[in-house]
Parts: structure tokens; C-alpha cells; sequence
């Protein structure tokens, strides 16, 4: 299938429509705009339905009612916008909706800026809002990740009915990658019966609903979803790693961050340093059996993130204190090079000349 | 004027004893019934002289409970 | 004998579980009777609040979602944009439609969508306890308004119905009482017409129904049938103020 160079907010809109999506409620935010606008232009060709809501509150609670309805429905914000989701998105988990919600992540707190940021790290996989729940959260570092991440999003969504984030930044938004749309895995998804399109004096009616009065009914209830959100710890967790046995140091960065780690990792190979890297792909579940290949030989891990560091809590988890954990990151918007990288891997190994 | 015969029914444990019923009947003949406690508690409607009853069905219609039921014959 | 007034097929078997005497119980019968006579229960999808009446879905025999506070108008939009011919409605107290969702059902109107919004005002929050609404009258004793509403302190009442028929995409604006038993027949011909014009795909119809909170009024019900009256009309006209021939 031939490739077609997109920017990322648009590969996004492409891949969605081409997964079947046909419904996307959505608000302004930079830098995520050409999304909403992609499907503003796009979806009524397919007799889709783009609205564009009067708040991120309401567009996430329009996606509540497209899904509990039966459809395949996504939205997509920014940073802010993905804040104000977020009691609609621990609605959705609670009764138990498909859907899919990007994040463009943008440099914060408050209004931030609009450059690329990961410091939803912990929105994103502790959950903004409230109650135990979790959502997958897939982390994509290029174009086409998105694209094929995004495509199968859908479909995890619909199997484990759950709400499911893809999280990219600024960079990944606004970028231009070739990309080519490929079907993704066939999965088991059983049909809507639960949806509620009308009973047509056919069935009990249907109802949606997260509210659980009964303290035992709730308890029973999120025993439920803790069994769902193992399963999916079981079969969905995703990552990549690259030289990670006997380095000399191992870094752990995800998203287009991973890139300039990799950047970094080529230019201490030419000097003989060997460095390993650990690239998560779900943020959540996070990926500790990656931790496992790390060797005696591992000096210490170097977690790189553009934020003050918050996925550094989940590696420190998964390292379990057998190695150092140190932090490098930039944030607000700012981008991390690749030779501030080398230098802060070399004080962990010690290369320093 | 044809004059109208009715008969109301109460599902006397569906009652709260709101009373609204009692100040809507064209006859006066909703009224509380004093000696009766129902599952709830609460003392239900009763009529006191169905005869009286012609089928307006004011009393359901103020009903917050559709606790009543009504039915009419029409006598020519 | 014909039976002449029975339950209606709209309801499901569940007792409410209201207070005594409180006419969201009234209301429901309404909506259900109106869905019933339509025969439409088996292509509706209702939305049900936060508040007293967060019950709805166990009440209403038809497919429902419970939406969170002050969301049921945009839950709502998302259920009709995916099922253009369904009937789709809202069933929103004063706390959950003017104040939290105050955004929401102002840009559902705006929108001209296609739904119909039931909205009982009773001016106060019930299932809360009692504290003070955006339709809590100026003197109103609150629980969060103890010397009763005060308009300098906390402004004045929201007359929703007047606000909303603004909106080029209401149709069908109309403020109803079920206070006795006429009010209860009028309230349930301006139900049917808010549901007959979203059938024919009008656009947005909302029917502000003034209802009674007997517990959180302090005033037995029959009383309070008499403060709605008394204080709240005065207020809150009842009548017509959109009907789609055009703004009356």
C-alpha cells in the first residue's frame, strides 16, 4: 500500500475514519486543531457526524452518550482539555464504554504553553479522575505508530469496553511522517447487545449507567473492572527495547523523546560506551517485565522524559532498587538534544573523560 | 346530561399517604383511611362512598404514585 | 365499566422512590404516558440526571443512560447524532439544567437539537438536602440560604424557559405546573407536543414543569401544592413561549 506523507493531528483523523470511526466530538485546543478540523471536512463524506462541542465537558459527555448508543466514537484535546475529561472519562470506564481519546500533550500546569510536553504522565495513567478505574494508554513515538496504535485502539476499546487514550505531544501532532494504513489484528468483539439503540418492544431496555447505591453492588461492581484492567495488564502491555543486555547504561524514554534518546545512544556507540534503551509503548500498563532483561553489568538507568519526571515513579517501581534510577528531562516545551543526553549518561558510566 | 357512574381501585402499598388525591374529588369522597396501615406505613386513600364516584378521575391524575385506577360506565 | 385510568405500559414495575407527595412522581407518569400513547417507548432512549430523579433509568420502560451532573443535554446529543430516528430525551432537575449544565442546555437549544428536554423546577436541590438552586426565589429559605435567598448576595432567579426561547433553535418553549389536576392535563398536552415535534424532526423542545419538594419546603404536600401556586407562578408565568409557527 502506498505511503502518503501526513501530519500527525491528520494521519490521526485518516486512521480513525479508516478503523470506522464515524463519530468525533471535539473543541479547539492548540496544538491538536487539525484533528477536529480533518473531521470536520472528512466525516460527512462517509456519513459520519463531526461536532464541534460548546466545552471539552460536553464533547466528552457526548462520546459517553454516542457510545452507550452503540457507535464508534473518539474525541481528542490537549493537556487542559484532557483535564477537563476527565470526570467524564472515569464516567465512561465506569459503565463501561468503548471509546477512544487522544491527548496532544502541550507544556503545563495551567495554560502552559502549546510546545510539546509529556507531563501528563501522571493524568494519563494514574487517572485524572475518580474511583478505581484505568484506561490503556499507548504512547506512540512516529507517525506511523500513531497511525497503527490508533487504528487498533478501537478495537481494544471494544473488546475490554473501556476507554482507551492514545497520548502523542506537539511534536507528534505537528509533524509530517509518510504513513500507510494497515488493517490491524483481528480480535474478539462481541456485539453491542447492551447498547441503547431502542428496545423495538423486543428486549429489556438497556440502561447505562455508573451509579451503584448499594456500597456491595459498587464493590462487586469494581472487583469486575479490577479483573478487566489484569487481563489487559496480561495481554496489552506493549514495549521496545533496544540493546538493553549487558549496557553500560540503560535508558528508559518513550514517545518522540525515545527518538533523540536514540540519537544520543548512536553517538556514545561511536566512543565504545554501550547503551541500552527501554521504550515503553503502553504507559499504562507499564511495562516492568522489560525491567527483567537488565543485567548485572547495568552500571545504572537513566529515565529521560520532557517533564520533571513522572513515568521516573513507575521505572523506580519496576527496578525494584536493583539499579540507581537518575532523571534528565526538559520541560514546558522545551526539547531535550541529544549531546545534554550523552553527557548525563556518561556521568552514569563513568566515560567521562 | 347522560350522567357518568365511575369506581376508582387503590394498590393501597404503593401509597405514601401524600393526601393530594383527597383535595382534587368533585364529590369530597377521597379521604384517608385511619384504621389501615399499609406495608409502608403510611395510612392509603380509600373512598368512603363509591356511589358517589363519577369517574373523573381527578384523584389519579394528582396521583404521584399511580396508586389509583379508574373506570366509567356511562349510563344513556 | 371501561377502564378509563391505569398505569401506564411507559413505567416500568418499580415503586418510586420519592418522597410523599412529591410530583416528580406526577411528571414521570406524564412522560411515560405520552411515550405510550405515541408507541414510541420501543424507539426512545431517555437521559436521566444527577439529583431526585437520578432514578429515572429504573423507572422509564424504555433504553436510558444516566448522565453526570448537568450533562444530559450533551449525552443526549451524542445518543441522537448516532440514532437521528430515535426519540431522545432529557429528564433534568433545576440543579443538574441551570447550574452545572447550564452550558450544555443553552448550546443543545442553540444547536436546534433534536431532543426533548423535560425540566422540572421545584427551586431548591433535593436530593442533596435542600440547599439553595439557581430558581430558588429572592426570600427562599435555603439550607445553603438560611436566611433565605438574598439577590445581592446570590443574584436572582433564573427564568430558564424565557431565556432559552431566545434561541432560534428552540421550537417549542413551554412552562407548565402540576399543581392540581387541570395544570396536570395541561402539562401533559404540552409533554405530547414537545414529542409529536420532535417526531417530525423540528428541532429543540423543552417543557419547564413547576413541581413541588415537600421535604426540603418544609410543608406537607398538600401545602406545598398551595406555596407552588402562591409563590411560584408568580414568578415563573405558565404558558407558551415558543411553538415552531414561530416565536409566539
Amino acid at each position: 500500500m502506498a505511503k502518503v506523507l501526513m501530519k500527525g493531528n491528520e494521519a490521526i483523523g485518516a486512521a480513525a475514519i479508516k478503523a470506522g470511526c464515524k463519530y468525533f466530538f471535539g473543541y479547539p485546543i492548540t496544538p491538536q486543531n487539525e484533528l477536529p478540523e480533518y473531521m470536520a471536512r472528512e466525516l460527512p463524506n462517509i456519513g459520519g457526524v463531526f461536532l464541534q462541542a460548546e466545552s471539552e465537558v460536553a464533547a466528552i459527555n457526548m462520546v459517553y452518550g454516542a457510545a452507550g448508543a452503540g457507535a464508534r466514537v473518539m474525541t481528542s484535546s490537549s493537556s487542559p482539555g484532557i483535564a477537563l475529561k476527565q470526570e467524564g472519562i472515569s464516567y465512561i470506564a465506569g459503565a463501561e464504554l468503548p471509546c477512544v481519546i487522544v491527548n496532544i500533550v502541550r507544556g503545563g500546569p495551567g495554560l502552559g504553553g502549546i510546545q510539546p510536553a509529556q507531563s501528563d504522565y501522571y493524568q494519563a495513567t494514574r487517572g485524572g479522575g475518580n474511583g478505581d478505574y484505568r484506561h490503556l494508554v499507548y504512547a506512540p513515538a512516529t507517525i506511523q505508530e500513531t497511525v497503527d496504535l490508533l487504528m487498533e485502539a478501537f478495537d481494544v476499546a471494544e473488546q475490554y469496553r473501556n476507554p482507551v487514550m492514545v497520548i502523542g505531544d506537539g511534536m507528534i501532532g505537528q509533524m509530517m511522517e509518510p504513513v500507510e494504513f494497515k488493517e490491524p489484528k483481528k480480535r474478539p468483539i462481541a456485539p453491542k447487545t447492551w447498547s441503547t439503540d431502542g428496545t423495538k418492544g423486543e428486549r429489556k431496555p438497556n440502561i447505562i449507567n455508573s451509579l451503584y447505591i448499594d456500597p456491595q453492588e459498587l464493590e462487586d461492581h469494581v472487583i469486575r473492572l479490577e479483573n478487566k484492567y489484569a487481563e489487559m495488564k496480561e495481554n496489552e502491555t506493549r514495549y521496545e527495547n533496544y540493546n538493553v543486555k549487558d549496557a553500560d547504561v540503560v535508558v528508559v524514554a518513550y514517545g518522540t523523546t525515545s527518538r533523540v534518546v536514540k540519537n544520543a545512544i548512536a553517538k556514545c556507540e561511536e566512543e565504545g560506551i554501550k547503551i541500552g534503551l527501554i521504550r515503553p509503548i503502553t504507559l499504562w500498563p507499564f511495562p516492568d517485565k522489560a525491567f527483567e532483561e537488565i543485567t548485572d553489568r547495568t552500571k545504572g538507568i537513566l529515565t529521560v522524559e520532557m517533564s520533571t519526571g513522572q513515568m521516573i515513579d513507575d521505572v523506580k517501581i519496576a527496578i525494584n532498587g536493583r539499579k540507581p534510577v537518575h532523571f534528565y528531562g526538559r520541560t514546558g516545551g522545551m526539547v531535550p538534544i541529544p549531546d545534554a543526553i550523552v553527557e548525563e549518561i556518561k556521568k552514569i558510566s563513568g566515560g567521562v573523560k | 346530561m347522560a350522567k357518568s357512574k365511575g369506581a376508582v381501585t387503590f394498590n393501597e402499598d404503593r401509597c405514601k399517604g401524600c393526601e393530594l388525591c383527597t383535595t382534587v374529588c368533585p364529590v369530597d369522597i377521597v379521604v384517608m383511611n385511619r384504621e389501615k396501615i399499609n406495608v409502608k406505613g403510611y395510612h392509603p386513600a380509600t373512598v368512603s362512598d363509591m356511589d358517589k364516584c363519577i369517574g373523573c378521575a381527578n384523584c389519579a391524575t394528582i396521583c404521584p404514585d399511580t396508586v389509583i385506577e379508574v373506570e366509567r360506565i356511562i349510563e344513556k | 365499566m371501561t377502564k378509563v385510568f391505569e398505569k401506564t405500559k411507559g413505567l416500568t414495575d418499580k415503586p418510586f422512590h420519592y418522597c410523599p407527595g412529591c410530583t416528580h412522581g406526577i411528571i414521570h407518569r406524564l412522560v411515560a404516558e405520552v411515550l405510550e400513547e405515541l408507541d414510541v417507548l420501543g424507539e426512545s432512549i431517555g437521559v436521566a440526571p444527577v439529583g431526585c430523579s437520578v432514578f429515572a433509568y429504573d423507572y422509564f420502560n424504555c433504553d436510558m443512560q444516566e448522565a453526570a451532573h448537568g450533562r444530559a443535554p450533551a449525552v443526549a446529543t451524542g445518543i441522537k447524532r448516532v440514532h437521528p430516528d430515535k426519540v431522545v430525551f432529557t429528564y433534568q432537575g433545576d440543579g443538574d439544567l441551570a447550574s452545572i449544565g447550564a452550558a450544555e442546555i443553552v448550546h443543545a437549544a442553540a444547536r436546534g437539537e433534536k431532543i426533548t428536554t423535560i425540566f422540572v423546577n421545584n427551586a431548591i436541590y433535593g436530593m442533596t438536602g435542600g440547599q439553595m438552586a439557581p430558581t430558588t426565589l429572592v426570600g427562599q429559605k435555603a439550607t445553603t440560604a438560611p436566611y433565605g435567598r438574598d439577590a445581592s448576595h446570590a443574584g436572582n432567579p433564573i427564568r430558564v424557559s424565557e431565556m432559552l426561547a431566545t434561541l432560534d433553535g428552540a421550537k417549542f418553549v413551554e412552562r407548565v405546573s402540576v399543581h392540581n389536576a387541570a395544570e396536570v392535563r395541561k402539562a401533559k398536552k404540552a409533554i405530547k407536543k414537545a414529542f409529536e415535534m420532535q417526531l417530525k424532526g423540528e428541532g429543540f423542545g423543552i417543557v419547564e414543569v413547576l413541581s413541588t419538594c415537600p421535604t426540603n419546603w418544609g410543608l406537607t404536600p398538600v401545602e406545598a401544592l398551595k406555596w407552588l401556586e402562591d409563590n411560584m407562578i408568580p414568578y415563573y408565568p405558565l404558558g407558551n413561549l415558543c411553538t415552531p409557527e414561530g416565536v409566539k
